[in-house]
């Protein structure tokens, strides 16, 4: 049973250490724009949504991939770019629906969550338990994503 | 069981490997008649800037990769395909049988109908021998002409750019990019491409071109011309279909398809480039010659092969391109419907577009330059079709509210 990280926007105040451990966790800078987790603002900071891949079922952006760059972390599940293979061509970009796999132009690779390898630093960061990391079944991922993909096949 | 495949692409791979999954002891054979490993056309652009080497460009990497899930991998040309006694026959003379057949033969590309095309100066740029010819004959500095400036135009450029070429780019429309940009989105890659120092002459036809010791004469529809030391020619793609004429197999463009990806012949089916399938935007047949298509082509005709009859809404148009810097992104009905609406906002400066096409409260299609986070939502909006709400007046308001209205209307969150 893979483990998933279940977000709970109502606990989220904004604080941001999540976009900074990963960016620094990933590119060893304090960068929330290179961040693969990033929050969301409504209504000007009342209500805030941490948002990152939910590491789906159906892979897009590992499907869409012409060399093979994107393959399955067969111990934590996560879908993991390899910077050496990327070519960067970004057709994972658009075949991602949820747009959680963007562009890094510093390394003219992709780049998205890759769950820290099972560590994830953004949920070690979170102060308040809006990030956590924890078994596949109490996330209820599976309807987020298959909300995205009603209109598909 | 025994499944074959004809064409060596990413989406005859991916169709035998899905086969696999499915099935563990049926037989899988794929033909496919280029002498390479199997590889990714779109890679190409990367081998010719010298990012990777040619290996680089192959779909798979572990050494045994198909001998390991047990697919065949014949290098050959099918000829013919017979439905009547359900074989293929093959170049050398053999011919093989199946059960079900997928063809994913893809494209190739065309050359504009004009005078001195057949020089060795011209070059294509759409397999691996094209690249590797076009690595072998041009040297940093040669003077070279770019006929046309579509989607692989556009790609190739960057390539091209790279190699460090005195480039040239010649375009028959009146804008860069014409089928997957509008106006002035075409007119800022024309603008961002020539502050970069290459040369776009849109609104141009070339005429004829002769060689003359080693040098190209291009004439163009001005009846003006200049000299070139080679043509790269990025002018079209036609579907390979000739080898199936009179066996049956309805045709038009592509091979035409249902929503099960089968054709009109029960157990043949295709996919990819070579596939005109539904379009999920308008309902009708279309080649969506795209990578993201021939992996979901590939997949989608596994499954029917292996007997899934789950029916298939229809592969989306949409690409995204980086042109010397430039990112650009382009989904479904982007030059929207009649009785949409539409929004776009643009900023000059920095470069950035974002163009929005809706019909009722549906975002039904989307262009966006510089933009680079976040972009699948276009599509993912796109693709399920979800109702906007009162999203839609405030996206109307403010286009670069897209990724909130996402997250409200997709996602669920509150706002
Ligand atoms: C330079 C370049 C850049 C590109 N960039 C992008 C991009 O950025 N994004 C994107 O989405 N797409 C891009 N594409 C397009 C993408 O590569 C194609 O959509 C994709 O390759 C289609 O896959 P396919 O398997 O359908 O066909 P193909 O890749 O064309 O494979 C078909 C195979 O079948 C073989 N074949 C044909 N006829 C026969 C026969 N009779 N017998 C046996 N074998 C046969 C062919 O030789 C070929 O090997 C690019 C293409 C090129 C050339």
């Amino acid at each position: 049973m893979y483990k998933s990280l279940l977000i709970d926007p109502a606990k989220c105040t904004s604080c941001l250490q999540c976009e900074l451990a990963c960016s620094f966790e990933n590119e060893g800078l304090f960068n929330p724009a290179k961040s693969r987790i990033k929050v969301f603002e409504f209504e000007h900071g009342l209500t805030t949504i941490p948002y990152t891949c939910t590491q789906c079922e159906e892979a897009w952006c590992l499907h869409a991939c012409p060399v093979e760059a994107i393959t399955v972390n067969p111990n934590t599940g996560a879908k993991e770019v390899s910077d050496s293979i990327c070519v960067g061509c970004k057709v994972c970009t658009i075949a991602c629906p949820f747009g959680t796999i963007n562009y890094n132009s510093s390394t003219g690779k992709v780049m998205k969550c890759d769950l820290c390898g099972g560590d994830p630093q953004c949920a070690e960061a979170c102060p308040t338990g809006a990030i956590v990391y924890v078994d596949s079944d109490w996330t209820g991922y599976s309807k987020m994503r298959d909300s995205a993909l009603e209109a598909h096949a | 069981m025994h499944h074959v495949i004809v064409g060596a692409g990413p989406a005859g791979v991916i169709a035998a490997e899905s086969l696999r999954r499915k099935s563990l002891v049926d037989s899988i054979t794929i033909i496919g008649n280029e002498p390479y490993p199997a590889y990714s056309r779109m890679a190409i652009p990367y081998l010719l800037a010298g990012d990777v080497g040619e290996e680089g460009t192959y779909l798979r990497h572990a050494e045994n990769h198909f001998s390991d899930l047990e697919i065949d991998i014949r290098n050959e040309s099918v000829t013919a395909v017979s439905p009547a006694d359900k074989s293929v026959s093959l170049s050398s003379g053999e011919s093989v049988t199946y059960d079900r057949l997928l063809l994913a033969t893809g494209a190739s590309a065309i050359r504009p109908p004009i005078s001195g095309m057949d020089s060795p100066r011209v070059h294509n740029c759409w397999t691996l021998f094209d690249a590797h010819k076009l690595l072998n004959d041009v040297s940093a500095g040669d003077r070279v002409v770019l006929l046309g400036a579509g989607f692989i135009g556009c790609i190739v450029l960057q390539a091209l750019v790279e190699m460090k070429l005195d480039l040239t780019v010649i375009e028959l429309a009146d804008r860069m990019l014409a089928r997957m940009m509008d106006d002035p989105g075409g007119r800022m890659i024309k603008t961002w491409c020539e502050a970069k120092g290459v040369k776009v002459r849109t609104g141009t036809e070339a005429k004829a071109v002769e060689e003359k010791d080693g040098v190209l004469e291009i004439t163009l529809g001005d009846g003006s011309s200049f000299a070139a030391d080679h043509i790269v020619c990025a002018a079209g793609v036609r579907s390979n279909i000739d080898f199936l004429a009179g066996n049956g197999i309805n045709t038009d463009h592509g091979i035409l398809v249902d929503n099960h990806l089968q054709t009109n012949i029960e157990d043949i089916y295709a996919a990819g480039d070579v596939a005109q399938g539904p379009d999920l935007s308008t309902g009708e047949q279309q080649v969506h010659a795209i990578q993201p298509t021939a992996s979901e082509h590939g997949r989608i005709a596994a499954s029917q092969m292996a007997g899934e009859a789950l029916p298939y809404g229809g592969s989306l148009s949409m690409n995204v391109l980086n042109t010397l810097g430039l990112i650009t992104s382009s989904f479904g009905l982007w030059d929207g419907v009649d009785g949409g609406e539409s929004v776009t906002s643009e900023d000059q400066a920095y470069n950035r577009y974002l163009r929005l096409e809706f019909r009722d409260d549906v975002l039904i299609g989307a262009l966006a330059i510089g933009l680079t986070q976040h972009v699948g939502i276009l599509r993912g909006l796109v693709q399920t079709g979800v109702r906007l709400g009162a999203w839609k007046q405030r996206l109307m308001n403010d286009p670069s509210q897209i990724m909130h209205a996402y997250l409200a209307c997709v996602q669920g969150s509150r706002a």
